[in-house]
């Protein structure tokens, strides 16, 4: 048991535009370090003076060595966030909650399907499995967004193709759109499934992972081969402010990233 | 509930204490001030009984009792004098060891370098002088919230870790009173330092005390205090016993997290959210609700910061606030949340219940709605025959 100590102090190395609301920043310690992070686990990044607010990694190693967290501007916090320059200093916690169980995906298909920004915690998956291609069978990326210009990390997208399949949707194509249009579930028909030999990563809004979930298991996937990464208000990051309750769950605690075979029932209760 | 965790008897093995009077009464106060301590306890106040530091026990609420109802409280005088006799009031404990509002910690921009500082100021070291024991079992129940876990609160643990409990077991529950049905009460569990019963008959009017720690002894042998005799400890036994049976409210005789996880659709959830005014007050006066938000404050500099830590409550729309809007919008789902968390779900997270059978929130709800009241609706609702509809598709 440790006590909850008070951010450490990180100095933003890098940062650059994903999209037109979307950025990437990338955080190395200006003094002590926080101990590593794994796929899936999310910092507490404080902008000083403004506020604190939960952002799972999207890379464990940035160019810099440093961490790299992706942030979209929606909030107060979020905003601040988003207009970072390198050189800016802000407050870092972390790593909390469950990431990836990667154990359980070993010697599986890893198929990884994300929605918009749910894209961020599950990059570092696709780096770890492209990384150590003998402990994994194959893997496949599934990416939705609204539109083109939301997609994230696109040119880094295109530089999976190859060692892994790589499909991309969006809701509302724009000129010289030559990919899918509608929800990411319609691209699971253009893949070679192995439902007894595949782990499902998902990440994106709740109700894209419902139906990805329901699709899955629909072609046979066992609800624990399913993992999926939740998001709810979160004060604290440390079990205490009782805001990232999901029934019986906290997940900043037993989340993030919970089996699915867990909170399928959660899911479904309307304003659980 | 089963049986075996219940509390509503006096142990066999409590030892058999010593007996004094309120000439004993005001010197523990003393002893206590004497010994540093800052010593809170009731006191009868703005018409309640409310929780306040005493410089002597001549300000505890002898001779004050309370009436409690659904929507109501009020202060009545006794003629027998007891300064205990009177159940839970407006505050807890959780005022002094979870407070409504403290400071996190500080930042400051230094040269261009974040400097951050926890708060280090040092915790007033409490003795609690009347401790009920469903509220010994709240602060059971909050230490296990805020240090059991993974991660530890630093400043409820600095303020708990040097708190001195005081209890005084219960012989005039209200009519709001449910802790035999929590197994919380009205007999003192463990976990305190002294533990006392009141007594008012033809042989006086008399504490008999025990100690249940090493601190609490040294302050018990200050005390101008007798051995216990039997009719001394028969009689506070008996009254205690008593109490148990004169319990104003009880919950269903059923599983209580399984009644909760159960009715997630109940219609009765309509029903409570047309009476509910989502103000939140359950949450405030419970003696376990533990939920908090942030505040962050810069000063005039814009170089310093603070960040504070607030009370909260998730009856607030903002509780559960997600971009776009709250996840709980409507009042019955909020209602929900606060009851399925409190009965069943804390049970997932905590390990425990998270009611003590205070009755509090009955008491201080503005339109009196009765926690016992709507588990014993869900749970009539599990019997009537209606099976569950399947669970709705969002």
């Amino acid at each position: 048991m440790t006590t909850v100590p008070p951010p450490l102090p990180y100095r933003v190395a890098d940062a650059w535009d994903e999209t037109a609301d979307t950025r990437s920043i990338e955080l190395v310690p200006a003094g002590e370090a926080l101990a590593p992070f794994s796929p899936g686990q999310f910092a507490m990044i404080y902008a000083f003076g403004i506020g604190e607010v939960p952002v799972s990694a999207s890379a464990l190693r940035g160019r810099h060595g440093g961490l790299v967290h992706t942030v979209r501007a929606v909030g107060a916090v979020s905003t601040a966030l988003y207009r970072l320059r390198p050189g800016d200093s802000v407050g870092l916690g972390g790593p909390y909650g469950t990431g990836w169980d990667l154990e359980a995906a070993a010697g599986h298909d890893v198929l990884v399907v994300a929605g918009g920004i749910g894209l961020a915690p599950l990059r570092p998956v696709v780096h770890t499995v492209l990384d150590r291609p003998a402990e994994y069978g194959r893997l496949a990326v599934l990416v939705g967004a609204r539109t083109p210009a939301d997609l994230v990390y696109q040119d880094e997208i295109e530089s999976w193709r190859g060692p892994a399949r790589v499909e991309a949707t969006v809701d509302r194509p724009g000129p010289g759109w030559q990919g899918a249009v509608g929800v990411v579930t319609t691209l699971l028909d253009r893949l070679d499934l192995r439902p007894e030999g595949t782990c499902a990563l998902l990440c994106g809004p709740e109700v894209m992972m419902r139906h990805t979930a329901r699709d899955l298991l629909a072609r046979g996937l066992v609800p624990h081969r399913i993992q999926v990464s939740l998001e709810r208000n979160m004060h604290c990051a440390t079990g205490h402010c009782g805001h990232c309750q999901l029934g019986p769950l906290l997940l900043c605690r037993d989340g993030p990233v919970v089996g699915y075979d867990r909170v399928a029932d959660l899911l479904l209760v309307r304003e659980l | 509930m089963s049986a075996d965790t219940r509390v509503n008897a006096v142990p066999a093995t409590a030892s058999e204490g010593l007996v004094m009077g309120k000439d004993g009464m005001a010197a523990l106060v003393d002893v206590l001030v004497r010994r540093g301590f800052t010593v809170i306890g009731p006191t009868a106040r703005d018409g309640a009984i409310v929780l306040a530091e005493l410089r002597s026990a001549d300000e505890l609420p002898y001779g004050w009792g309370v009436e409690l109802e659904a929507g109501r409280y009020r202060l009545r005088e006794r003629s027998d004098g007891a300064a205990f006799a009177n159940a839970a009031g407006p505050q807890s404990w959780k005022s002094f060891l979870h407070p409504s509002r403290v400071r996190e910690w500080s930042a400051d921009r230094v040269e261009g370098e974040l400097v951050l500082t926890p708060d280090r100021d040092a915790p007033p070291r409490y003795a609690f002088l009347g401790v009920r024991p469903c509220d010994l079992r709240a602060i059971a129940v909050q230490d296990r919230v805020l240090t059991g876990g993974a991660y530890r609160d630093p400043g409820y643990t600095g303020r708990r870790s040097g708190a001195l409990l005081i209890v005084v077991e219960c012989t005039e529950p209200g009519a709001t009173c449910f802790c035999v049905s929590m197994g919380t009460g009205p007999a003192a569990g463990p976990g305190h330092d002294l533990v006392m019963t009141e007594v008012v008959d033809a042989d006086g009017h008399r504490f008999w005390i025990r100690s249940g720690s090493e601190e609490g002894a040294e302050i018990l042998a200050e005390l101008p205090a007798r051995p216990a005799g039997p009719e001394t400890r028969e009689k506070a036994r008996a009254d205690v016993t008593a109490a148990a049976d004169r319990m104003g409210r009880t919950m269903p005789e059923a599983d209580l997290r399984e009644l909760m996880a159960g009715t997630l659709d109940a219609p009765r959830w309509d029903d409570v959210a047309g009476r509910c005014l989502t103000c939140g007050n359950c949450t405030m006066v419970c003696p376990t609700c533990f939920c908090t938000t942030t505040e962050d404050v810069t000063d005039l500099t814009g170089d310093h910061a603070e960040r504070w830590r607030l009370w909260d409550s998730c009856f607030d729309l903002d509780f559960s606030q997600l971009h776009g809007g709250p996840v709980r919008a409507s009042a019955r789902s909020r209602y929900r949340q606060w009851m399925t968390h409190k009965l069943g779900t804390w049970y997932d997270q905590f390990g425990s219940s998270g009611c003590v059978g205070c009755g509090r929130c009955i008491v201080w709800c503005p339109v009196g709605i009765d926690i016992t009241e709507e588990a014993a609706a869900l749970h009539d609702w599990t019997r009537s025959g209606v099976t569950a509809a399947e669970p709705e598709e969002g």
